[in-house]
């Protein structure tokens, strides 16, 4: 009885790791374990198959793949760790395997370095701010970190504003930082949002998509009437029209973006453009 | 974790919507969110969705010996909790005054008013009476926790079917459901509770307020009526100063409210009774329509896009033609050009960015004027790059 179950065993351990390549698109779930092109020769047929070591370079075929957000590396595969679809992306030009990450939905935000953000300031203490971008702890912001402030010269932020930052330290292990400057030290669009507007929250999924070059989306929206809009990474988006009621079509429309088809999405901009 | 705080420009978005009676997905001021009831599998189970605000409720049964002082009643014995996948803010030993007041409020309105008969209730007097329990779970947390969940409180326990029983004598027997049918509970109306939020003391009032709005609002009123118009409870909170002709007011409206909202529930009660006799599928299972893991939905949101018309003709109508977009370089001077036309930073200064649409032409020279220095004070900085960009 126990070989049939350790045959079984063994096949299974054998089929759960699949060629990257074949799965791209499809979704995946956390667990899985993925093979790289050159690895799939080596376990090809049979399991163990001794390749023969030749001396010319050419043998050398370790190309270099980044593991992108929702994988991890573990021995000489990808692991998945987030439920979604795989993706690839062949690399621009020289060496390397490309990318590959996976495409999941998500409403929590964990911050990360360089991540451009909406925060509301929730506290004044000392000599900074106490941000809170939605996720476990509350970011820090010292208010030198403002274009053109100074000791004397203090930014004016009030307990309640919203603030465009980005972070300089974000891991686990400690509070989280952000600043409204670049390393220039020009402001670069960082700052306190003006006083109007409407906020409101979306998955990060969407803000990707949004913020990816040629959006569509924005430049149709564009189109409709003057706007500001600014994008946080942490899933918010604050948006400013002329008049209450444009504001409002705005936040629907890109909140209604994410379910819309692209046909959908333009006969609803086609709509309101004749309007 | 602690709530996302509400920043100053939503609150102040907020109340100026609602001073031009628009709220954040289109709803008029007396409307009602989508509400959808669907039934488990059990008796007595059943989840009711007022929008995204979601209750689950239960009820239960079981022979207790009654209350001293009242021995020929049962027992009704209501319990809400907040789940912590509600919201965020809902943690396990936090939410006690929001609980202690939403429990208190459901218990006057379902108990107090006598809407379930416990006379009937009573098997042996003094010895056996049922006691029913009503447990409700709030799963996710839309605004208007009170209205959905007197909703599924009322659904769960008109939907309820207890063990018949019968005495004889000194014998009392408990058949099971395979032996003798479940008996109803005997209902006398049914209360439904329904929220006004008022807002600028009083002033701006809005039915059935969701997250957002409840965040700004300045007090709440609920009334829990019946179809036949009796008031079973009301309760004024956030300590804003009513008029009597506005109290009178809302009553009305749930009035009418409450007629609307127990057809529905009927509706609901009449599908369900008719997919079990007939021997259909029935249960959450069935309620939940079969979607793809990569597919989303989203129900429509019932925005005025007319209103965009008349403002925009209004603004073309005043303003003169706006010069034309340029969209090739245009060179000014050699080592100076531009693309496209700037526009002045409008984060600060509200009223001037209004000005823009109507002096197309004279507003546009300036800025030209002010972007050609800038650019100028740039190039005179990286010294040898001017040369560079000379001789192209």
């Amino acid at each position: 009885m126990a070989e049939p179950a350790s045959v079984a065993a063994e096949s299974l351990a054998g089929s759960r790791a699949r060629a990257a390549r074949t799965v791209l698109g499809q979704v995946v779930l956390p667990g899985e374990e993925l093979l790289l092109p050159e690895q799939e020769d080596a376990e090809g047929p049979g399991g163990a198959v001794e390749r023969p070591l030749s001396l010319n370079a050419r043998a050398c075929s370790r190309v270099r793949v980044v593991c992108g957000p929702g994988l991890r590396r573990c021995g000489d595969r990808l692991l998945v760790t987030k439920c979604g679809r795989l993706r690839h992306k062949e690399p621009g030009s020289g060496s390397g395997g490309g990318v590959y990450w996976v495409d999941s939905q998500q409403k929590r935000y964990v911050p990360v370095k360089g991540d451009h953000v909406i925060g509301i300031v929730t506290a004044k203490s000392g000599d900074i701010f106490k941000v809170d971008v939605g996720g476990s702890e509350p970011a820090s912001l010292s208010y030198l970190s403002f274009e053109g402030a100074t000791k004397r010269n203090r930014p004016n932020v009030q307990v309640g504003d919203l603030i465009y930052g980005q972070f300089v330290v974000a891991n686990k292990d400690m509070e989280p930082e952000m600043v409204c400057i670049d390393s220039c030290g020009r402001a670069n669009g960082m700052g306190v949002i003006g006083q109007d507007g409407l906020l409101f929250k979306v998955t990060l999924g969407l803000i990707r998509k949004l913020l990816a070059p040629d959006c569509e989306i924005i430049q149709e929206v564009g189109k409709l009437y003057p706007l500001e809009i600014v994008f946080g990474m942490n899933g918010r988006i604050w948006v400013k029209a002329k008049t209450i009621q444009q504001t409002l079509i705005l936040a629907n429309i890109l909140e209604a973006c994410e379910h819309m088809t692209s046909d959908q999405r333009k006969q609803i901009f086609s709509r309101l453009a004749e309007s | 974790m602690k709530e996302t705080p509400l920043s100053n420009c939503e609150r102040r978005f907020l109340l100026r919507a609602i001073e031009e009676k628009k709220r954040l997905d289109g709803r008029q001021t007396y409307d009602y969110r989508n509400i959808r009831i669907s039934f488990g599998t059990d008796y007595g189970c059943c989840i009711v969705e007022l929008g995204k605000t979601r209750v689950l409720g239960q009820v239960s049964c079981e022979l207790v010996s009654p209350k001293l002082n009242r021995a020929t009643e049962g027992i009704l014995f209501f319990n809400l909790e907040l789940s912590q996948m509600a919201a965020p803010a809902f943690e396990p030993g936090r939410q006690s005054d929001l609980l202690v007041k939403l429990n208190r409020l459901m218990e006057r309105c379902l108990r107090n008013s006598k809407c379930i008969d416990t006379e009937s209730l009573c098997v042996v007097a003094g010895e056996k009476v049922w006691q029913i329990r009503v447990d409700l779970h709030l799963l996710n947390h839309d605004g208007n926790i009170i209205d959905a969940a007197s909703i599924a409180a009322i659904v769960a326990l008109c939907h309820f079917r207890r063990p018949d029983v019968s005495v004889q004598g000194d014998e009392v027997t408990l058949y099971t459901p395979e032996e003798r049918d479940p008996v109803p509970l005997s209902i006398h109306h049914m209360p439904i509770c329904v929220s006004f939020a008022f807002f600028q003391q009083g002033t701006y009032l809005l039915v059935d307020p969701n997250e957002r709005e409840e965040r700004v609002m300045d007090g709440l009123l609920v009334i829990a009526m019946n179809k036949h118009r009796e008031i079973c409870t009301i309760q004024s909170s956030g300590g804003i100063m009513l008029l009597k002709d506005q109290v009178l007011r809302c009553s009305k409206i749930a009035g009418v409210k409450v007629a609307e909202i127990t057809e529905l529930i009927l509706k609901a009660l009449e599908n369900d009774q008719k997919v079990r006799k007939e021997g259909g599928k029935f249960g959450f299972a069935e309620s939940i329509a079969n979607q793809r893991i990569t597919a989303f939905k989203m129900e429509k949101a019932p925005i005025d896009t007319s209103d965009v018309e008349e403002k925009a003709e209004e603004i073309i109508a005043e303003a003169e033609p706006p010069s034309e977009v340029v969209s090739t370089p245009v060179l000014w001077t050699p080592g100076t050009a531009q693309i496209g036309e700037g526009v002045e930073n409008s984060w600060g200064d509200l009223e001037d960015s209004e000005k823009e649409d109507d002096e197309g032409g004279g507003d546009q020279a300036i800025i030209l004027d002010g972007i050609k220095m800038d650019t100028g004070v740039e190039v005179s900085d990286i010294g040898s790059q001017v040369y560079s960009s000379n001789s192209e």
